[in-house]
């Protein structure tokens, strides 16, 4: 089987998480089906990408027909593709675009990550992925998020193949509510157009259905995994602060995770107790107004900003926290419990993340409900038992949610798609028939 | 004759309410007021109330019916609070002569898991309330949820009860069959009567069930069932919860009509019904059980992991019987009775984490942690009134011992003024006109004694044996 797939992000270069996301997925498909062939389509690949599946960079793809020899070819594309994928993808050029801005490749430029004139990188990934389309086999079409739903919406209109759509967020989760109508358009058209909508969560899904307006029997929830951690992470040492306990936050400091509600929290607890102490990891647009208000209820001194981590220092991070508090006001998934789970840390995350769904050893509070989470806190800071139950049953917990079987049941909807003509012909009840049988607490 | 011994327990918790850290040293009111008038009110009306009229009538119209009930001290208090008429009917079905009474620990609590000597004042105390309320000093005993092991039944026989109900579980009984009576591994002469679980499950759990394959269970297949049981197979015991009969059955499945045709059907068939004692007395035990492992009524385990299942449960459990010892040493009555709401075996199964736990509803608790984080809260703000009577630097042994001290001092002043005051009396008789002498002696005896307490009160043994001496020299000298 056969997979063209769109991407933004790929490790190494790590944006946020849909790196992790693709990374996990495809890698899950090819260590647990065989016969899983992926083609994964970047805007500009480092070249330093694990080589499991075949990489296509957009920024190596003509658009416009150029005439060069076979050496020059050979000169000029990197190691990971042959100059016959070049002449190839030439032969499928299929309109004018010699007014665009090309190279003397005829392929565009790519800034890669989400530089400011990330629409037009939108509109020009699409336009290529029209000539991939022409010249590529597959039998399925997946664009990870809103970015690259035009590139399948176009590989769909040129190939016919069946499209499936993954939603790691939407505009709502970002904005809470007050969407950029452009970014709307783009994703609403690009559900609209899909035969599978895979959503990060089952809250997810629920936005998907209620303010894309997407037919339910077309959507699922296919929750998000983590890769088991490398050994140098797993030998940094948990660090016992005595009495002392280490209460985290860490993520982006921005309106859709709550900071405020974890400084409210933690005044909470610190003005019963002083044997705590917070930090608040990360960086972000409400990060001067978070320390502000640290200062403004006078608990600076126990509260400490470290700025933002990256690599090996957020495992640092989870593993030198007693706590791991994430009280995000609306989260597609949230995967950062998850890492701090396999870092054997106790988490409180709020009601409002998709990963409290796939989750029981957590402690779920309402993400508004400050005295819920400062007990929790409090709990989880004085009775050994409570703690010692939440790591040791979270690390068992954590470690059966393997991307292996994410992707066998993504696995079980392209079958769906690509040989059982989709679920738009299917009943409701079959459909969620289908629903039931790949959710990941089924039996639990 | 095969002998049906029917019996129906009745306990309601205390319900917690919601209580904040933030609560703790300032708020010591633990409990949700009106959840729990509204829970006994509902329950009352929809099973208590409905159910014992069945029965009172049942008792009335059959000659051959017998029941035995069992009320935990905790339940008791909501009734006798929230809703006093289901006491008076109990009284009314008392009145009938057809009920035997059981003891159980009036919290409904792990006190046998727990610590021993609580163990044994909850029984008294649930003895004493029993029969104040009824007139019957129960022989019988049940523990909370049936918890039994080896051990318990030969605390429960040295407490001088008979005989003891527990579950028939299957990973215990093996091959045996519930239908007998049995005896305790230890003691002997503790008698034990194992529920049948199947034909108590029939009632209770399945008998409003359509996807059961004996639906809908009439009386007389019900009674058929147990007249085709071995001949030798004398003995039924079919427990429940009295709840059965109304919530976890509603009263629509028409569950009160089945029970009462049972006595009818039953005498059809040549079956009577028992109380625990009569069966206990009439029959001979087949031979002693061996139970080394705790077992209970709860869940398809049968054991007490639905209390003590996970480390919260057990830090909770451990927390709380930590301060047993000084908690029953204490007079404060508040903290008493705050003692026998906490302990209610309920409060730790709302921290079980479990995957399948039968007809479990966590109120207003969203899940095992946030239980536990509630209860232990409540515990600490507990713990720390419990520490604040006595002085933590005093350790439990030495705090019993000087209080045991006081203890006997004061029973032995009381006894010595028995005997002044009955000495006195001997010496009226003999010098009649000399009235009043002795009424000043007694004021002096009576000073006297009470300094000597007040002295020991304070530090040690060492002024128990002077002022022992000098009581007795006094007394010698009033002689």
């Amino acid at each position: 089987m056969k997979v063209l797939m769109f991407g933004w992000e790929f490790p190494p270069k790590i944006y946020g998480g849909l790196a992790v996301a693709s990374y996990g997925i495809t890698k899950g498909m090819v260590e647990g089906q065989p016969d899983a062939d992926i083609t994964f389509c970047l805007p500009k690949p480092c070249g330093e990408e694990e080589k499991f599946l075949r990489i296509i960079g957009m920024n190596q793809v003509p658009i416009v027909y150029r005439d060069h020899n076979y050496d020059f070819v050979k000169s000029r594309v990197p190691d990971y593709m042959s100059p016959e994928d070049y002449y190839r993808w030439r032969d499928n050029i299929y309109a004018d675009f010699s007014y665009m801005n090309v190279n003397e490749m005829g392929c565009m430029e790519f800034a890669g990550g989400y530089p400011g004139n990330l629409h037009d990188e939108i509109n020009n990934f699409s336009i290529i992925a029209g000539v991939l389309a022409r010249s590529e086999q597959f039998d399925i079409i997946h664009a990870h998020d809103w970015l690259t739903y035009p590139a399948g919406v176009h590989a769909k209109m040129v190939s016919g193949k069946p499209l499936c759509i993954h939603v790691h967020a939407t505009d709502f989760d970002r904005s809470r509510g007050k969407v950029n109508p452009t970014v709307y358009s783009i994703e609403k058209n690009g559900m609209d157009h899909a035969d599978c909508i895979m959503c990060v969560s089952e809250l997810t899904r629920q936005t998907v259905i209620k303010e894309y307006h997407q037919d339910p029997r077309k959507c699922f929830a296919m929750h998000n995994a983590v890769y088991p951690l490398p050994q140098d992470y797993l030998d940094i040492p948990r660090k016992n602060h005595g009495k002392e306990k280490v209460v985290t936050f860490l993520g982006r400091i921005t309106m859709q995770k709550g900071p405020e509600y974890f400084v409210e929290a933690a005044d909470l607890v610190l003005k019963r107790t002083n044997n705590v102490r917070f930090c608040f990891a990360g960086s972000g647009d409400m990060y001067e107004a978070m320390v502000d208000l640290a200062a403004a209820k006078g608990i600076a001194d126990k509260f400490h900003f470290p700025g933002f981590q990256r690599g090996k220092q957020v495992y640092e991070c989870y593993k030198d926290s007693d706590v791991f508090v994430m009280p995000s006001v609306s989260e597609p998934f949230g995967i950062a419990p998850l890492e701090a789970m396999q870092c054997g840390t106790p988490c409180i995350i709020s009601k409002q993340s998709g990963c409290g769904e796939i989750l029981d050893k957590v402690i779920k509070v309402d993400y508004w409900d400050i005295h819920a989470m400062a007990d929790a806190i409090y709990s989880l800071c004085n009775n050994e038992g409570l703690h010692t139950y939440l790591a040791e049953e979270g690390l068992k917990e954590v470690d059966a949610i393997t991307w292996v079987n994410v992707s066998l049941r993504i696995r079980r909807l392209y079958d769906e798609c690509i040989y059982n003509g989709g679920f738009m012909n299917k009943t409701w009840e079959e459909c969620e028939a289908i629903r039931v049988d790949i959710d990941p607490m089924k039996g639990r | 004759m095969k002998q049906i011994c029917l019996y129906f327990e009745i306990h309601q918790i205390i319900h917690l309410k919601r209580y904040r850290f933030f609560d703790i040293g300032r708020d010591h009111y633990y409990y949700d007021d009106y959840e729990n008038e509204r829970s006994i009110n509902y329950i009352a009306e929809n099973s208590y109330v409905p159910a014992l009229q069945t029965l009172i009538q049942m008792a009335r119209e059959n000659d051959n019916f017998k029941v035995a009930l069992s009320l935990s001290g905790v339940g008791i208090e909501q009734l006798e609070m929230h809703a006093p008429q289901v006491v008076d009917l109990l009284v009314e079905l008392n009145s009938t002569g057809k009920v035997e009474w059981l003891c159980e620990p009036y919290s409904h609590g792990l006190a046998s898991l727990g610590n021993e000597e609580s163990f044994v004042d909850e029984c008294k105390r649930m003895s004493a309330k029993i029969k104040e309320l009824f007139g019957q000093t129960p022989k019988v005993f049940r523990n909370s949820s049936l918890i039994y092991s080896d051990d318990i039944g030969a605390q429960v026989a040295a407490m001088g009860f008979k005989g003891m109900l527990t579950e028939g579980a299957k990973h215990i009984l093996g091959w045996k069959s519930p239908h007998f009576v049995y005896n305790n591994a230890i003691n002997p002469n503790l008698k034990l009567l194992l529920r049948d679980y199947k034909l108590s499950d029939d009632i209770s759990l399945r008998f409003n069930n359509p996807e059961w394959s004996e639906y809908p269970l009439m009386a007389d297949k019900y009674m058929d069932w147990i007249a085709s049981l071995p001949q030798e197979e004398n003995v039924i015991n079919i427990f429940m919860e009295l709840c059965a009969l109304g919530i976890f059955q509603p009263l629509s499945s028409n569950i009160l009509e089945f029970l009462k045709a049972l006595p009818k059907c039953a005498a059809e068939r040549g079956i009577t019904f028992a109380t625990p004692s009569e069966v206990i007395k009439q029959n001979e035990s087949v031979g002693a059980i061996e139970i080394p492992y705790n077992i209970s009524w709860v869940d398809e385990e049968r054991d007490t992991s639905c209390w003590l299942g996970n480390g919260m449960q057990r830090e909770a459990f451990n927390k709380l019987y930590s301060v047993a010892d000084r908690v029953r040493i204490a007079t404060d009555r508040r903290i008493k009775q705050d003692w026998d709401y906490l302990q209610a075996s309920n409060n730790f199964r709302f921290m079980t984490t479990k995957q399948a736990s039968v007809g479990l509803n966590r109120g207003i608790y969203d899940g095992p942690y946030d239980a536990f984080t509630n209860y232990m809260n409540i515990l600490g703000d507990f713990i720390s009134r419990v520490n604040s009577l006595y002085p933590m630097d005093v350790d439990n042994e030495e705090l019993n011992s000087l209080l045991t001290t006081i203890k006997n001092q004061g029973e032995e002043i009381e006894a010595k003024d028995k005997e002044i005051e009955k000495l006195r009396k001997k010496l009226e008789k003999y010098n009649p006109t000399e009235v009043a002498e002795p009424k000043k002696a007694p004021a002096k005896k009576a000073a006297a004694p009470k300094k000597a307490s007040a002295k020991t009160a304070v530090p040690a043994a060492a002024k128990e044996e002077t002022s022992a001496k000098k009581a007795p020299a006094k007394k010698a000298a009033k002689k």
